[in-house]
């Protein structure tokens, strides 16, 4: 019996449960010098002159620095367009771009010290004209960075969308992908700007070594990357520094970038010669760390009266932030799922990603692929209600056929599998959709002020975007028993320990207490690229299972020479005895008896594999929501969450559930609670948890999470991302429901989050 | 400006001088070395650095280490029996996956410890509001109320046992 596909419990509570984790700002560190950022109160100015010297004479202090003291080179995004003139400095040299950005450093003997002394630093600003709203930032009336020209930092140009259908109208001067549709309906929406909030904020240190050599703790999802960034920063080999990010309070993506003020800990560490750390209060992580979404979307849905969709158009204006980092790709995963589970035959899709002086966007759960999600959904819905057709059944009518696959949709995506109208009707059964249906019914005819909204979402992603590469591991059996299992990726809070040693002791045969795992030290692993974009078991984890059927192989031929039998008579006992002749008990040889074995002819039971998959895969699934809406108070309460999700091959339930559980929430929390906002100066408003609508277990139901199971074929574990997709169904579908709510009092749209303010205010408006 | 206190943190009495300004939460972590209870957030939002104050949950951040002096405080690190047996509620985050990252969990075990405490067998609307003071990221509280709610049924099951016995054994008088 295969522990694949079981619900183990995680191997990595009884720490967490007894002791806390090791997290970065737990690392002892005995003599470091602290770090504190001077950080602009002003969304955009030019920088005068940073008077140090009271700083200086503060107690403790050791040293305040600045641009002109670092001579550092900005920090290259490794993305493709993005114009040079818009790299990131360490520190802001005579501009600053964002409330937040850094201007200086403080080094002091403890932290308070450098609190206390970045309080006597005193910058001269020159006040410029704040950058928020997108139209401003589009209109080039102010620009960010005047060497560039312009505020556009990409653009994903309307190219023409393959069309299958010959015949149809090119778009263009002759006319547009629209000019055969009896129903065209054109909508702007606004996908808000979002705090990530992992619950443990930034933090680095770092001590340079005798050997010269650097280590770096890093809160980060990907500490090869911060590697790379490091040894460019310093001008070194990659090789003379180690990076490791220990245990990582969650990172939503956006602890997935190349951070100034996290790096310089350890470029001052290689300096200074004494160890270095610094640690973020919330209030600096929600100006600092990067946000996520922000972006505004117009979408234009074309089809027929009897509910056939045969056109759309999407047009995203991206805010980028500040600087150019991972927002500016983000519309090419909007683009690359526009049209969702739709078979719609002409899409066009443009884009342009605009700088403003506000905090940079960065990947947050989902990553332009719930912005995608929301539009597509958001617009069927807008179709349906257009058109007076139940919105289950517009989407009946229109997904991509399970016979359909590999699909390519219209922007040229391959879909790998899938059964969106399964996934559909499964929902629709588990929700009962025709009695709650039948309640709003019953509640609207009799005039209830409090309505009941229902809220649909099918939506397809994608998950481990072949681009991003693959990832190593590598399997080593001791002569102790136990096995090692290393990789590449880099959890921080997914669950691998379990997950990867649920592989290896599945083929090894072994407790999964007999597997060790290593990650996130560039030390003790070879090479990474790390945790995001739902990417893991579907590359490491693959990669961990074909390093441990190796070592079987190695094993196997070992213990026929030891046995004097055929390998091929060989098997891998699954109560952990090692390996014997089948069907002769007596003939076997332990995993430690092997392992020494091998030892001793110098060749270790250890294998490595570069697992790179051939193309992402794409999960999908379809999620309801039912909420309550309090027309008196615009009050929304979310009574239903039902989603059913398809991941692929499912390894770990308990932990597939905490995923989709994580993301659902997420989605419920942009629908209903959470904007970081600014004002037209640039000011955020929102710079607390106090202020920042985190959601929280009173503003939620237990959720009703079903599972099916559609392995890919993309990669011999069957296994699609479950990360991200719970988040990407959800959001939309709770939006859905508030809309729907409220369709019988003339409201056809209501942009996120729906607040009671918002809500109260659009049915005062319909009157 | 020192203060000295003498706090009884896990059984095990501790004598400082402490900083007047020093916050429980330093306290704990960077005199004691205690660094199973985390900070999340600096307006008392959080709740990630919940520990018992004479049994009682609260959020060390909002405590001066100076107000400790003469009390006991129970963090995560001392949860469990001595003898390494989790706690329940511990038992049960475990059992029901009710933690991920782990960066809320010290805090949020400690908040159900006081929250059972107070009220042994809770709704789960009653679970929601009371944990409402501590913020989890990963989990969508899902697990965590699924947790709470197992260890209050088993309580209240206990309680049934233990009132059906007395309501037997007076019967039989």
């Amino acid at each position: 019996m295969s522990i694949l596909g079981n619900r183990v419990l995680r191997v990595e509570d009884p720490k967490l449960l007894t002791a806390g984790g090791t997290y970065v700002d737990d690392v002892e560190l005995p003599g470091a010098v602290e770090l504190c950022y001077v950080r602009s109160p002003h969304a955009h100015a030019g920088v005068v002159s940073i008077d140090t010297e009271a700083a200086r004479r503060a107690p403790g202090v050791l040293d305040v620095l600045t641009a002109a003291d670092l001579a550092l080179a900005p920090i290259v995004q490794h993305l493709p367009g993005i114009p040079a003139e818009m790299a990131r400095p360490f520190l802001a040299g005579d501009r600053v771009r964002f409330v937040g950005e850094a201007v200086a450093v403080v080094l002091a003997e403890t932290r308070a010290e450098a609190a206390d002394g970045a309080a006597l630093v005193e910058v001269e600003y020159d006040p410029l004209p704040a950058v928020v709203a997108l139209e401003h930032a589009a209109s080039g009336e102010t620009l960010l960075f005047p060497a560039a020209g312009s505020n556009v930092a990409a653009r994903i140009a309307p190219a023409p969308a393959p069309s299958s259908a010959p015949g149809a109208a090119a778009p263009g001067a002759e006319g547009s992908i629209f000019d055969d549709c009896e129903v065209v309906v054109s909508e702007r929406f606004v996908n808000q700007r979002l705090a990530p909030c992992p619950l443990e904020v930034r933090a680095a240190a770092a001590v340079l070594g005798e050997d010269g050599r650097l280590t770096h703790w890093s809160t980060s999802q990907t500490p090869f990357a911060v590697r790379q960034a490091l040894a460019g920063a310093l001008g070194v080999e990659e090789g003379k520094i180690r990076v490791i990010a220990p245990d990582v309070g969650g990172g939503f993506g956006a602890k997935n970038g190349d951070y100034p003020d996290e790096l310089l800990v350890g470029v001052l560490a290689h300096r200074l010669g004494r160890p270095v750390r610094w640690c973020e209060t919330r209030s600096e992580s929600m100006l600092a760390l990067g946000h996520g979404r922000a972006q505004q979307q117009t979408i234009t849905l074309g089809g027929s009266r009897d509910g056939r969709l045969r056109a759309y158009r999407l047009e995203v204006v991206q805010d980028c932030g500040a600087y150019p980092l991972l927002a500016s790709f983000l519309p090419h995963l909007t683009r690359a799922m526009a049209s969702g589970t739709y078979d719609i035959e002409r899409v066009e899709f443009e884009s342009v990603s605009l700088v403003t002086t506000t905090a940079p966007v960065v990947a947050y759960r989902g990553a332009g692929r719930p912005e995608a999600a929301a539009a597509i959904e958001r617009a069927v819905d807008r179709f349906a209600a257009e058109i007076g057709m139940d919105p289950a059944e517009l989407r009946r009518r229109n997904l991509v056929g399970p016979q359909r696959f590999p699909f390519e949709n219209p922007t040229g995506t391959v879909y790998d599998c899938g059964d969106y109208a399964a996934a559909l009707e499964r929902l629709l059964e588990a929700s009962d959709y025709d009695s709650i249906r039948a309640e709003q019914a019953a509640r609207r005819s009799c005039g209830e002020t409090v309505e009941l909204g229902i809220g649909l979402a099918v939506y397809v992603e994608i998950t481990g975007a072949a681009d991003l590469g693959g990832e190593w591991s590598a399997v080593e059996m001791l002569p102790d028993g136990t096995a090692v299992v290393r990789t590449g990726t880099s959890a921080h809070g997914q669950g691998h320990a379990t997950a990867w040693s649920m592989l290896v002791s599945d083929a090894l045969g072994i407790p999964i207490d007999a597997v060790r795992f290593v990650q996130s030290d560039t030390d003790l692993v070879a090479r990474g690229v790390g945790t995001f974009g739902s990417r893991s078991l579907q590359t490491g984890g693959v990669a961990a299972r074909q390093a441990a059927e190796r070592v079987v192989e190695l094993a196997r031929e070992l213990a026929g020479e030891l046995l004097e039998a055929d390998p091929a008579d060989l098997v891998v006992d699954p109560g952990g005895g090692g390996i014997g002749v089948v069907g002769t008990p007596t003939a076997r040889r332990s995993w430690a008896e092997l392992a020494a074995a091998a030892a001793e002819r110098g060749t270790p039971l250890r294998a490595e594999v570069d697992f790179t998959p051939p193309g992402g895969t794409f999960p999908f699934g379809a999620h309801l929501a039912v909420v309550e809406v309090d027309t008196e108070t615009g009050g929304v309460r979310l009574v239903r969450l039902v989603a059913v999700d398809d991941a692929g091959r499912i390894l770990n339930p308990l932990l597939a559930d905490g995923q989709v559980h994580g993301g659902l929430a997420q989605g419920v929390a942009q629908a209903l609670l959470e904007e970081f906002v600014y004002d037209a100066e640039g000011n955020p408003l929102t710079t607390t948890l106090a202020d920042y609508l985190f959601v929280t277990a009173a503003e939620l139901p237990s959720f009703e999470s079903l599972r099916m199971e559609t392995p890919t074929p993309r990669n011999p574990l069957g296994a699609k991302g479950i990360g991200e997709s719970g988040t990407i169904g959800s959001t939309v579908a709770v939006q859905n429901a508030v809309v729907d709510a409220l369709a019988g009092r003339g409201v056809r749209h209501l942009d996120m989050p729906l607040s009671p303010e918002r809500v109260w205010q659009s049915l005062a408006a319909t009157g | 400006m020192g203060v000295k206190i003498v706090v009884e943190v896990n059984g095990t009495a501790q004598s400082h001088e402490v900083e007047a300004r020093t916050l429980l939460v330093q306290y704990l972590r960077d005199v004691v070395g205690l660094h199973g209870t985390n900070i999340g957030c600096d307006t008392s939002s959080c709740g990630a650095c919940t520990v018992l104050l004479d049994g009682e949950s609260v959020k060390s951040c909002t405590v001066l280490a100076a107000q400790a002096d003469g009390r006991s405080v129970t963090t995560i690190e001392g949860l469990a029996e001595p003898d390494g047996t989790l706690h329940p509620v511990q038992s049960a985050f475990r059992e029901h996956h009710a933690l991920q990252c782990g960066y809320c969990t010290p805090g949020m075990v400690m908040a159900v410890v006081s929250l059972l405490k107070e009220n042994p067998s809770p709704t789960e609307s009653e679970v929601r509001l009371g944990l409402e003071g501590n913020l989890c990221r990963c989990t969508g509280y899902h697990n965590i109320v699924k947790a709470v709610l197992a260890v209050g049924a088993t309580a209240g099951a206990t309680a049934g046992a233990t009132a059906g016995a007395g309501a037997a054994a007076e019967a039989g008088r």
